[in-house]
């Protein structure tokens, strides 16, 4: 009976961060899926400076942690550069996003080059123009293979968000810790319906990955 | 006789250390109808693959309706073909491929439309009537909708020779276009090759290894032995009055099977 009327209590409260982490999953996922295609189709492109520019840009997001990217933006680049990225959830946006969408840049490179040669080949026997074969054969084969694990990132997407309370931002693990530092003894409960709580935000984005699997399956020629 | 729409003057290819052209002449003449045999590893396929833009040549020159296909004229110098200049050049040529390489991700019908309508950018109800008589032609009037997965490889590789048709090339190349099927489902497709022979005035190139058919609607046969074409001539001269061994041989194994 204590525990239920504990869960009562205590579910509302996570409530609260809600807001928080969903618009922040949200506008991230649209700049990491931006940075994505753009920084993927950089890498693939004939112009050594903008590949290479890409590729660092991509190495450095992806190889340092996305926690001390966060505070970089948070503290370090407004003391050096007096610039300020706009609130607190612009900076957690921006650190989610770039850092996604370094690692996901390497999913859009990765699917079109493994669009089967046979269908640049036939597009070119086709006479059309680089851009015509990107747009019209190529592209969207890779789209539909990239869907799984744009589902995957998005996930964990989900998960990083959790970050974002380390700079001060009200989402579900702020006000999880808030309700913990009150009430010690209910640490465990508390943090077991925070999981409960991400874990429901995921199933929708862990059904649309199988869907994204399921299309996935058809109407790609790979090899 | 007309002059020709291609030829190849002393063509070479070469793949890291691996010569598997070595100087290659070749005159195709419009509506002639070629086969290229010969051993596995000749380089037949390489030929076709070069007219088509998908090999450059190591050295040597392909000339196009008068125009090389690989190099082009820079402030007076010949430099290699820009993508603009190949698409200028090859756009008379079509081909079909040993894997049919059909887009999967679109129909049957707009597998046959998307070239014309953006390539060529023709009106899109003249390209769709274009398209369907095309496809019904190939047998395949009843398939507008379906997916290339939803074929058997016969029929596959009967749209993509719609596919190719609908451009209307010039010149259309073969390479190995039943290799990949089911013997079973050879015949389907080799009909199809015979109607348009017959009744396209175009120039047809065809790399098989399907001997009779090959004999049977070439006006001119090339064996290729080694990187070099070795015998060249009407499909009774090569096959029937050559004394070349090699040749013979070829044959020999071939008639065998």
């Amino acid at each position: 009976m204590i525990t239920i009327n504990a869960i009562l209590d205590i579910f509302p409260q996570l409530m609260r961060g809600l807001g928080v982490t969903v618009t922040v999953l949200l506008a991230s996922a649209v700049l990491a899926y931006l940075m994505a295609f753009i920084a993927g189709l950089c890498r693939l492109s004939q112009n050594v400076i903008i590949r290479k520019f890409t590729g660092f840009y991509v190495e450095v997001f992806r190889g340092t942690s996305l926690i001390v990217q966060l505070f970089w933006l948070y503290y370090a680049i407004p003391m050096l550069f007096g610039i300020q990225l706009g609130s607190n959830w612009w900076t957690g946006v921006i650190a989610i996003g770039l850092n996604y969408g370094a690692y996901l840049s390497e999913v859009v490179r990765g699917s079109i080059l493994s669009v089967a040669k046979g269908q640049t080949e036939a597009a070119v026997a086709l006479n059309m123009s680089r851009f015509q074969r990107m747009r019209l054969i190529i592209f969207p084969q890779a789209v539909r293979m990239m869907l799984p694990e744009f589902g995957n990132y998005t996930i964990q997407m989900l998960k990083g968000t959790s970050l974002v309370s380390l700079i001060g931002m009200t989402d579900v693990l702020y006000y999880g810790d808030i309700m913990r530092s009150t009430n010690l003894a209910q640490a465990p409960l508390i943090y077991l319906l925070v999981l409960v709580f991400y874990f429901i935000l995921a199933l929708p984005l862990i059904w649309l990955t199988r869907k994204g699997e399921s299309i996935s399956k058809k109407g790609v020629a790979s090899g | 006789m007309t002059e020709p729409i291609v030829q190849y003057r002393d063509v070479h290819k070469s793949f890291g250390d691996v010569k598997v052209l070595k100087g290659i002449n070749l005159d195709i003449h419009p509506a002639e109808k070629i086969a290229v045999i010969g051993p596995s590893g000749s380089g037949k396929t390489t030929i076709i693959r070069m007219l088509m833009t998908l090999e450059e040549p190591t050295s040597g020159d392909i000339i196009v309706d008068g125009t090389n296909l690989w190099k082009m004229e820079k402030s007076g110098k010949m430099v290699r073909a820009s993508e603009k200049h190949l698409r200028e050049v090859r756009g008379d040529i079509g081909m079909v491929f040993q894997h049919f390489n059909l887009f999967p991700h679109m129909t049957i019908l707009d597998n046959c439309m998307a070239a014309p309508i953006h390539v060529k950018k023709e009106n899109k109800e003249e390209v769709r009537e274009r398209a369907v008589q095309m496809l019904e032609r190939v047998g395949l009037g009843d398939k507008f909708d379906s997916y290339p997965s939803q074929l058997s490889g016969g029929q596959k590789q009967r749209v993509a020779m719609a596919r190719a048709l609908v451009m209307r090339p010039k010149i259309m190349l073969f390479d190995e276009v039943t290799s990949a099927l089911d013997p079973e489902l050879v015949g389907e497709v080799l009909e199809v090759i015979r109607d348009i022979a017959k009744n396209d005035d175009m120039a047809m190139v065809l790399v098989t290894h399907e001997m009779d058919f090959a004999l049977d609607i070439a006006d001119k046969v090339l064996f290729l032995d080694e990187g070099v074409i070795t015998e060249q001539g009407t499909a009774s001269e090569v096959i029937e009055h050559s004394t070349n061994e090699r040749l013979q041989t070829f044959l020999h194994r071939f008639r065998k099977v």
